[in-house]
């Protein structure tokens, strides 16, 4: 194939894959579900939203922007939750985290019964909503626990697409899963880049530089740097292909320990850096990237 | 915050529910079901006060077209009156589907 018959080929591929990115959450769950088994539980006509938002002045959506769906995945039983970042930030309210939290922990449940169930989160949040303060913090850290208690039965697989990407709380739901699949687009951490500019001030960081911004939090430096184990261009199809791989390449008998579970390794990663140089996205995944190799 | 109700006649019955839409930014949600009575009912969430007479324009445009019996909830996070039409527009169409 020639340069430009190359050239044009990508470009069609391009053109007709499908983007996760700009699918909406319920829509993002139906693309990763073996099609035609969508179910949906606590969806936008039983109505359950935050009773704190409108006493703040502030419109509440029907599912408190958290679609939870049973359906199968290579016609195993999974379960999806999937949270809607173009809804206040994708926040954690005590609404939205609680139906997380809570079919999570019905997914324990019946894993501890011996009925496995897949279960797949689709990350897009800014992490706590501020307006729902410690209520949301709760659900945040009943999510933590049921991850950690149902990834000893299955594999626990998160996905962060972009464009919100994953911040404050649920950066560490991220890092708690088995398996983490991100796109370029994504970005992980704790903080998110305008909080550090307003905190710290636009000499520490500058929010509006976006190279700056992905070279240090976004998904190819997460997956570079060891923090993410797959990453894919914003294809629907392949995103639905990785999370069935997460589930077959983790073997339910013998997992491989889970990030949060090598603590000592993760010491020695950070005792590597030496905070008196100076750091960026490069020279981090220079001086990591021979200690990552297994 | 305002709430804001209207009631309309209505020609035939209709059967399904459909949602479309979210509550972000210049965006709404409709949520569509069949009506308990024989007439159509909407009610409006709005983040944006005082536009009571553009939703009454704009529904009252929508439903000279469309006569099917349901109760309509929209949360609106600040659509203009285009946006809330194509959402309308969409739940409708979703209904033949």
């Amino acid at each position: 194939m020639n340069p430009d018959a190359a050239s044009r080929a990508g470009y069609r591929r391009f053109l007709e894959r499908r983007s996760f990115i700009e699918m909406s959450a319920r829509e993002r769950v139906r693309a990763v579900l073996d099609p035609g088994t969508f179910r949906e539980m606590l969806g936008p006509f039983d109505r359950i939203k935050s009773p704190w938002l409108p006493l703040q002045g502030i419109v509440a959506q029907a599912d408190d922007g958290v679609v939870l769906a049973r359906g199968t995945l290579q016609a195993k039983p999974a379960l999806i939750a999937a949270i809607e970042g173009t809804y206040q930030g994708g926040s954690m309210g005590e609404v939205s985290g609680a139906k997380i939290a809570g079919a999570l922990e019905l997914a324990l449940d019946d894993c501890a019964q011996g009925r496995l169930i897949l279960p797949v989160l689709l990350f897009e949040t800014g992490g706590v909503r501020l307006q729902e303060a410690n209520l949301g913090l709760a659900a945040i850290a009943e999510i933590h626990a049921a991850i950690v208690a149902l990834r000893r039965y299955v594999p626990v697989v998160g996905v962060i697409a972009g464009m919100v990407g994953c911040f404050g709380g649920m950066s560490l739901a991220a890092a708690l899963c088995s398996q983490l699949i991100v796109t370029p687009q994504a970005r992980l951490g704790m903080n998110g880049p305008e909080v550090i500019e307003q905190e710290a001030g636009i000499e520490e960081l500058d929010a509006a530089d976006r190279g700056l911004i992905w070279s240090l939090i976004g998904g190819e430096q997460r997956y570079a740097t060891g923090f993410a184990d797959d990453l894919l261009e914003d294809d629907a199809d392949a995103i639905a292909a990785a999370v069935r791989k997460a589930f077959s390449t983790a073997p339910v008998s013998t997992p491989a320990p889970t990030r949060s579970r090598q603590v000592e390794r993760y010491r020695e990663l950070l005792r590597s850096i030496d905070p008196n140089q100076p750091l960026d996205g490069e020279s981090l995944r220079r001086l990591w990237q021979p200690r990552l190799m297994p | 915050m305002e709430k804001i109700q209207y009631d309309y006649s209505a020609q035939h019955t209709v059967k399904q529910r459909v949602h479309v839409g979210v509550v972000g930014s210049g965006d709404l949600e409709v949520l569509l079901e069949p009506s308990p009575d024989a007439r159509t009912h909407v009610l409006v969430n709005t983040s944006v006060d005082g536009f009571e007479a553009i939703w009454k324009n704009v529904l009252d445009r929508f439903f000279a077209r469309f006569h099917g019996a349901v109760s309509i909830e929209i949360n609106d996070f600040g659509a203009t009156p285009g946006t809330v039409m194509l959402r309308l527009a969409q739940a409708v169409e979703a209904l033949r589907v």
